[in-house]
């Protein structure tokens, strides 16, 4: 019994990145029996492609650290000043943050301050600030209250409450932020291109404007084989990483 | 310094809360005397503020004014973590911690107190066999795989863990299902009698008051003394209207409950009687009579031997001068 649930749990687990494979695989094999122009052949090779995806995870394992390293104390914050309109006027900002069109905001700051890899991690940054902020906040005060007095009443001091008792038992709703945010700057990472900060929009773009639907397919195939994968993989980790008990 | 473990005294004195923006105090003036390893039980209704007074003790609500001491010392001089690191406390959610074992629940206390692994694990081991629940089986279970009743008795001994002088439980009892309850009730009376800490218990049922308090305090709104006192006491002599609507009907009733067989003079058995022991109450005994149908009920002493025999009017003459309902007809 045990045995055979475990067998499925594999399977299951790893349904995903075998489908991504072959998937790829096909892709591949299909541009392989291509006669490539010179245009397509200059995008349509191992280190081009490399370099392009790199970007594109760089850009969105940057942006998402950075908003986890900054939307998650912001609502610890918060949460911690206990003001109605310090949540409000926190989760407003954030909602605009997320409400403004990626592009708009990408091509704003570009025009505003300067093109390039730094302006393109800024607009992510503010783009996935949201989910992450509102899914700590909201974790957080969903605590028990009575779990929470209990701890209090016991003679935890604030900061053991929120370490030992809040955070952790927030700690799936956050992760679940965090996930949503990672898949959000995969796509978002793809308008990058429009400010010259690289990434697959890059081959996305140029498929479109030379009229190369290979290019076209190989970008757009990679940048959804790369949401899936980082999904994938931030649900193997919210699974290891989520408290027993819960 | 006396034994750590034991109780110590508390006291209150014109202890005062009053919220911003209202008339009256949710707590007036509040002054009490509890005396080290005295069960002293908050009777009254909801909103009345029991809650509250309780609550001010270990200063998750801090008061408005008044001073409150326990063994001497100022509670509202000590740093809260401390003071309440130091007073076990209990509440009707329980409020264990979901996301840790048993085992780590009840060291919380311990661990903030910086005991080593091994004592706080020896700690653990003892506690959870003093709550009748099996080490091997539950320390490292998580507390959703445990029943109400289960939860309830690791709340109480997470409150013990430190072994604190003083316990403030609020309604412990109060979300369980009624046979748990008096079970709990049952054991927690027999955990109490060997640890003989200072404690204050909050509940709204006076049942539970009578079975399980040395005092019991009646409090009306703004948490004011009614009356205080043994529960036989209030039974048998109501301080006023308030009280004896509180009580409710069932006063001699809940009185029997309180006087062991052992207390009263008997009479000469007779052979065809069934058989009560010195140690039941006068409650059990006017039950077997009602039972029966018989005239009386023999009674055994330790031995098993037949010791003498209760009748009707054995049991009332216990309670005293027989009273008449006020406004009967003779």
């Amino acid at each position: 019994m045990t045995v055979h649930t475990g067998q499925r749990n594999a399977l299951r687990r790893f349904t995903t990145p075998i489908a991504v494979v072959l998937v790829l695989g096909a892709v591949f094999a299909w541009v392989g029996t291509l006669d490539l122009d010179s245009i397509e052949s200059r995008t349509l090779n191992a280190e081009h492609l490399l370099d392009r995806t790199r970007e594109h995870l760089v850009l969105t394992v940057v942006s998402s650290a950075l908003v986890a390293v900054l939307a998650i104390p912001t609502a610890v914050l918060a949460h911690r000043v206990r003001s109605r309109i310090v949540k409000a006027v926190v989760i407003g900002l954030g909602n605009i943050g997320q409400a403004t069109p990626a592009v708009g905001v990408v091509i704003l700051l570009a025009i505003v301050w300067r093109t390039g890899f730094t302006t393109a991690l800024v607009s992510l940054v503010a783009y996935c600030f949201l989910p992450v902020l509102r899914n700590t906040l909201t974790g957080l005060e969903q605590v028990d209250a009575a779990t929470r007095e209990a701890a209090r009443g016991m003679g935890m001091t604030p900061n053991q409450v929120l370490w030992r008792i809040e955070l952790p038992l927030a700690s799936p709703v956050i992760l679940a932020g965090l996930r949503t945010a990672l898949v959000f700057s995969v796509g978002v990472a793809t308008i990058a291109t429009f400010i010259n900060a690289g990434g697959l929009g890059d081959m996305i773009v140029n498929g479109l404007k030379l009229q190369r639907f290979s290019v076209l397919l190989v970008g757009a195939v990679l940048v959804a084989a790369i949401a899936v994968l980082i999904d994938w993989a931030a649900g193997l980790v919210e699974d290891r990483v989520r408290p027993r008990g819960l | 310094m006396p034994d750590p473990t034991a109780g110590v005294g508390i006291e209150l004195s014109d202890v005062t809360k009053r919220y911003p923006g209202q008339e009256h105090g949710a707590v007036e003036d509040f002054s009490l005397r509890v005396e080290p390893g005295e069960l002293l039980m908050f009777v009254g209704p909801s909103g009345c503020g029991k809650t509250t007074t309780m609550k001010m003790i270990n200063r998750i609500i801090e008061p408005t004014s008044g001073s409150i001491t326990i063994d001497g010392e100022d509670v509202l001089s000590l740093d809260p973590n401390e003071l309440r690191r130091h007073i076990g406390y209990v509440i009707q959610q329980i409020g264990l911690f979901p996301h840790m074992t048993i085992a780590e629940n009840i060291a919380t206390v311990p661990k903030l107190l910086g005991w080593s692994k091994a004592r706080v694990a020896d700690r653990v081991d003892e506690l959870l066999r003093t709550v009748a629940l099996d080490p091997g089986v539950f320390a490292h279970r998580y507390p959703k795989q445990l029943s109400g009743g289960q939860q309830q008795r690791v709340g109480v001994a997470r409150a013990l863990a430190a072994d604190p002088p003083v316990m403030l439980m609020d309604e412990p009892f109060g979300a369980t299902d009624p046979i748990t309850r008096l079970r709990l009730q049952e054991e927690f009376r027999r955990l109490q009698a060997d640890i003989g800490k200072t404690i204050i218990f909050v509940t709204h049922d006076f049942d539970e008051a009578v079975r399980l308090g040395d005092r019991i305090a009646v409090l009306s709104e703004r948490s004011r003394i009614e009356q205080c006192d043994t529960p036989a006491n209030i039974l048998a002599d109501p301080a006023n209207e308030y009280v004896a609507g509180f009580i409710g009907r069932g006063a001699g009733l809940m009185r029997l409950a309180l006087i062991p067989i052992g207390e009263v003079p008997l009479e000469a058995p007779d052979d065809s009687s069934a058989a009560l022991g010195v140690q039941d109450s006068l409650r059990d005994a006017l039950d077997l009579l009602v039972l029966t149908g018989g005239q009386r009920v023999n009674v055994t002493d330790e031995s098993g031997s037949v010791a003498g025999s209760l009748t009707h009017a054995g049991i009332s003459a216990a309670l005293g001068a027989p009273r008449l309902p006020t406004g009967t007809a003779p």
